[in-house]
């Protein structure tokens, strides 16, 4: 039932959120978001779909809370804040959701367990669905999880934003991205892609003031507008210059332009959507990306970004500009190295020695579609620009 | 909240000896907030000896019960509102920059 999906959507967090703010039990709020699912599942067919749905599961989780608490004979504060819940309705603090995303990615958690928390407990993603795409079994995840929320509990991780924002920020959209591009279908695309953005989209209408957080939401919506075009047939990725623009998602890319439009650059996600947008056209601004490349190396000079800036410059000023930054990268994979040198030396009329350096290239990644698509440069025509 | 703080040797040290903070300073900062409870630099491991019993028999070994590179070279008991607090006790101890420091919380029983 398509109101039940949206409200849950809507809803999920904000009802976990605030029942972990109030009772302290991670387990019990997560039972009682699904609990009120189940029960709208069962009754707004039949009586129909409530003014506000968002209130309605409110009142029932807490209600239900309530129940499981006062079975449990816990102390009367704890059951009138629970009390006094169920008259502020949906309008229950925003920032509870923001104080469970942090906790959720707090650094005192694995990575992995941050990922998989912020899945499980903010997005309300079945745990069985994040085992499949992280490859682990249903149990293993499981284990991931309770020892996560066992580990909030006994090391006392606090339940709020941290003052440091500045410190704990890149941590959250870190972890943000990570589900992004980690984690991914049986069709090789990402799992996670419309969680990662729902969520984005939450924490920038949450933080309206931070500029990274606008910049990662626009760089996730401008990646993920590609999703029709980015595989052939085969399933093989292709590259973007190759891809059929037609199948770009245009209202995604039009939103993630008008976002970035409004907002200073402050960080990496922002100047990484730039670079995204300066592709999003009806062909490449290779000219801005250059500059947006130079910008990124400055702030996270690591040597795919700086492998990545001599491609851009390359295509903005003629191989011989992307050659010379090229002799200045050093430690990024050596394939990837061997192919835009093969790549700039292609279109740069030193047909041979491409040839040569697409061989080499193929030999050094691991056997895949990257390798195929290499290889497929030995055997085809050189290309014009 | 009670943390116990194990202050470990590192291999790999902080290099700038002039960003390491001050013991003394430490020390008297967290005992006057209270978030000290107790603490002591430890002996050599060379003076360890680890005890077992087994079968009712009282059985002695020279040493400590791992031979690590990193050894545990003193401890500190924290009183702190949350983990957050402790990290921060934590990060502002001299030996967090030349060795490593490992946060346990005290189990709730």
């Amino acid at each position: 039932m398509k109101e039940v999906a949206e409200a849950a959507q809507d809803s999920y967090a904000r009802i976990v959120a605030t029942l972990i703010r109030v009772t302290g039990n991670w387990s019990l709020a997560e039972d009682c978001a699904q609990d009120a699912l189940t029960a709208a599942l069962e009754r707004w067919p039949r009586d129909g779909v409530p003014g506000n749905p968002g209130g309605w599961l409110m009142t029932v989780a807490r209600n239900r809370a309530v129940d499981v608490l006062r079975r449990a004979a816990v102390e009367e504060t704890k059951l009138r804040e629970m009390a006094m819940l169920a008259s502020s309705g949906n309008s229950a603090p925003s920032d509870d959701r923001l104080r469970l995303i942090f906790t959720c990615c707090h650094p005192a958690l694995s990575l992995e367990a941050r990922v998989a928390l912020t899945l499980r407990t903010v997005a309300g993603v079945p745990t069985a669905g994040i085992a499949r795409a992280f490859l682990v079994s249903e149990a293993t995840m499981t284990r991931r999880l309770t020892r996560a929320k066992s580990k909030i509990a006994a090391a006392r991780i606090p339940y709020r934003v941290p003052a440091d924002l500045g410190e704990r920020l890149p941590g959250v959209l870190a972890v943000l991205y990570l589900l992004f591009t980690r984690g991914y279908d049986a069709d090789g695309e990402p799992a996670f892609a419309d969680e990662a953005i729902r969520l984005a989209r939450m924490l920038a209408a949450l933080m309206p003031g931070e500029p990274e957080v606008a910049g990662l939401l626009a760089l996730l919506l401008l990646q993920h507008s590609r999703r029709a075009a980015r595989r052939d047939e085969a399933g093989d990725p292709i590259t973007l210059a190759r891809q059929d623009r037609s199948r770009w998602d245009r209202a995604a890319i039009d939103e993630a332009v008008k976002i970035l439009s409004g907002m200073p650059v402050e960080g990496p996600y922002a100047i990484q959507a730039h670079i995204a947008a300066c592709h999003a056209g009806e062909s490449t601004d290779w000219r801005s990306a250059a500059s947006w490349y130079d910008e990124l190396a400055r702030v996270q000079p690591t040597p795919v970004v700086e492998l990545n800036r001599a491609v851009a410059h390359g295509y903005a000023y003629g191989p011989a500009a992307g050659l010379s930054l090229l002799a200045s990268v050093s430690g990024a994979p050596e394939g990837y190295m061997l192919a835009v040198e093969a790549d700039l030396r292609e279109r740069g009329g030193e047909a041979d020695r491409a040839l040569d350096l697409f061989r080499r290239a193929a030999a050094a990644v691991p056997d895949g579609p990257e390798r195929r698509a290499l290889l497929k440069r030995v055997h085809s025509e050189p290309r014009k620009p | 909240m009670k943390y116990m703080m194990f202050v470990c040797t590192d291999t790999e040290p902080e290099t700038h000896e002039s960003r390491v903070p001050d013991i003394e300073v430490w020390v008297a900062e967290n005992d006057a907030a209270g978030r000290r409870v107790t603490g002591s630099v430890l002996g050599a491991t060379s003076a360890a000896t680890t005890v077992r019993v087994r079968g009712g028999e009282v059985l002695l070994t020279d040493g400590p019960f791992t031979e690590t590179k990193e050894v545990i070279v003193g401890f500190d008991i924290l009183e702190c509102a949350d983990l957050d607090e402790a990290i921060a006790v934590a990060a502002a101890h001299p030996m967090a920059y030349n060795g490593r420091i490992e946060l346990r919380p005290f189990a709730d029983l």
